[in-house]
């Protein structure tokens, strides 16, 4: 079995292909005839409401589901194709952290490299601990997933991507948990990256903040479909109603809806 | 029929998890630590359990054989059935039965829980095939530490039955006539064939529980459900191996 080159692609990125996309689960469509392109080096961020389908939507830019009908291509090859594995090395910064429970924070991050044999122990450790200090982490090396808050995994899971430099960043939720600073920063990092690397990355997200900073597109996806795809201008004043509605809900606490929460506060 | 289809697809992927499996058996010296950690959990954290319920299954067999032979004057074949018992049936049949309970178990419950919290799909994405860095040390480990738990089951369970044989007074047979019966009508073979069964139903359960271990799916509820699925099927799984290994090594 062959391994990812060493360094991060010496600077290659890849593009990716969705072609009418298909995903049932049983009798449940999630996903509906999905097609966009990414270019290489693009940032494109999916949003969309809860259960929209865009979360398995990236399991299947990652390869971890296979299509009902049509297909994902990263650059030339299959997403669906576990050698595709060997030729690209992906990141996926999965929304609960998806840590080794078992493994150190320290252990995690080193996981990748020893695997791949990438790097002897002081390079390892070299990497594994500039990971942890731009996530403002480092003190934190010794302890254990269970030991972490929601917002640290987060980051540990950043920093775990970080160091395989890859060669294509997916994140999942990558804000969800966090307070409005550490917010701030993992938008700081996925945009710095972007500057750096170039590194075509795909931002499945709620937060428009962190949507409209990062994104070179953005997708919307309502119903397992995809609604719309612009730019964050064409996104920032939008004339559809619906993204109108989706980025920039109006809280009616006068709703009919809430009558019956009133009622039932009442009795 | 959809049943049928169902255990063929069942089997089907057990096979096709211990293909990918043996493939990655050039790199077991690299996961020697795993390895190591793994002979631990299945081999020195089972040993007291296996020294113990060994130890009284051949103190029962002895007990029930000499009540039972004492109206017909074969008593003093009571060391060569327990013995030939314990070697050929009960020591490789009762400690697969407490692996499967103890390590099975728990090989299930730690796979089903990395599934459900994605930490096997992380490791997809990382290219680190889960069969490499979680079946593999696993089956080498429990095809090392099978033999060697049996083999000492065997010997407690002896050792119970020449206590009882002794120190029961409707018995009353020494230690020495109690092994000089067991050592005239046993032959290496019958030791062998032990380990042996022992080896295939370690094999077995390993395999069936890691499978079943790393396909859950759903929430924790369900890592509950894996787990008693994979101990009803290694159960199952040991009696049905135990006639067809036994048949062909008669």
């Amino acid at each position: 079995m062959s391994t990812p080159s060493k360094s991060p692609a010496e600077g290659k990125t890849f593009g990716i292909t969705v072609s009418h996309l298909t995903k049932k689960f049983g009798r449940t469509t999630v996903l509906q005839d999905i097609s966009f392109e990414i270019t290489p080096g693009e940032t494109f961020v999916i949003m969309g409401p809860s259960g929209s389908g865009k979360s398995v939507l990236l399991k299947h830019i990652a390869g971890l589901e296979t299509a009902t009908s049509g297909e994902v291509r990263i650059d030339r090859f299959d997403a669906a194709d576990p050698n595709t594995r060997n030729k690209i090395r992906l990141a996926l910064v999965f929304q609960a952290g998806a840590l080794f429970n078992s493994l150190s924070v320290y252990d995690n991050l080193a996981l990748y490299l020893r695997e791949h044999r990438l790097y002897n122990e002081a390079g390892i450790r070299e990497r594994v601990m500039r990971a942890l200090t731009i996530l403002s982490l480092e003190k934190a090396y010794k302890k254990f997933p269970a030991e972490l808050s929601g917002g640290m995994k987060k980051r540990v899971a950043i920093a775990r991507a970080l160091v395989m430099e890859p060669q294509l960043f997916l994140y999942d939720e990558p804000t969800s948990e966090l307070d409005p600073v550490m917010s701030a920063t993992i938008c700081e990092i996925i945009g710095t990256l972007r500057e750096q690397t170039a590194v075509t990355s795909i931002v499945v997200t709620h937060d428009r903040t962190l949507a409209l900073s990062v994104a070179d597109r953005i997708a919307l996806i309502m119903d397992g479909r995809i609604h719309a795809i612009g730019t964050p201008a064409e996104f920032t004043n939008p004339t559809d109603p619906v993204i109108a509605n989706f980025l920039n809900p109006v809280i009616d606490l006068k709703n009919p809806r809430f009558k019956q929460l009133e009622n039932h506060h009442e009795q | 029929m959809k049943q049928l289809t169902a255990v063929i697809g069942h089997i089907g992927s057990v096979v096709l998890l211990l293909i990918r499996t043996l493939g990655f058996v050039p790199t077991l010296p690299r996961q020697f630590r795993r390895f190591i950690e793994q002979c631990f959990l299945i081999g020195y954290t089972s040993l007291p359990i296996v020294t113990i319920l060994t130890f009284f299954i051949g103190s029962v067999l002895a007990l029930q054989s000499g009540y039972s032979m004492e109206n017909f004057g074969g008593k003093q074949f009571i060391g060569t059935l327990v013995g030939l018992s314990l070697a050929r049936e009960l020591g490789p049949v009762m400690v697969a039965i407490l692996i499967a309970g103890r390590v099975g178990s728990a090989i299930t419950a730690e796979l089903a829980s990395m599934k459900v919290y994605q930490e096997i799909d992380a490791l997809i994405t990382m290219n680190i095939p889960p069969e490499r860095m979680l079946v593999l040390p696993r089956l080498a480990a429990v095809l090392v530490m099978m033999p060697i738990l049996t083999l000492i089951g065997i010997i407690c369970g002896w050792c119970g039955g020449a206590l009882i044989c002794q120190y029961t007074h409707f018995i009353s047979i020494d230690s020495e006539t109690y092994f000089a019966a067991l050592k005239r009508y046993m032959d290496w073979k019958d030791i062998t064939d032990g380990l042996l069964k022992a080896e295939v139903f370690g094999f077995a359960i390993v395999l069936v529980c890691c499978h079943i271990g790393l396909n859950t799916r759903g929430g924790p509820r369900e890592i509950g459900a894996s787990v008693t699925k994979a101990v009803v099927t290694s159960l199952i799984l040991i009696l049905v191996l135990d006639y067809f290994v036994t048949k062909a090594l008669l």
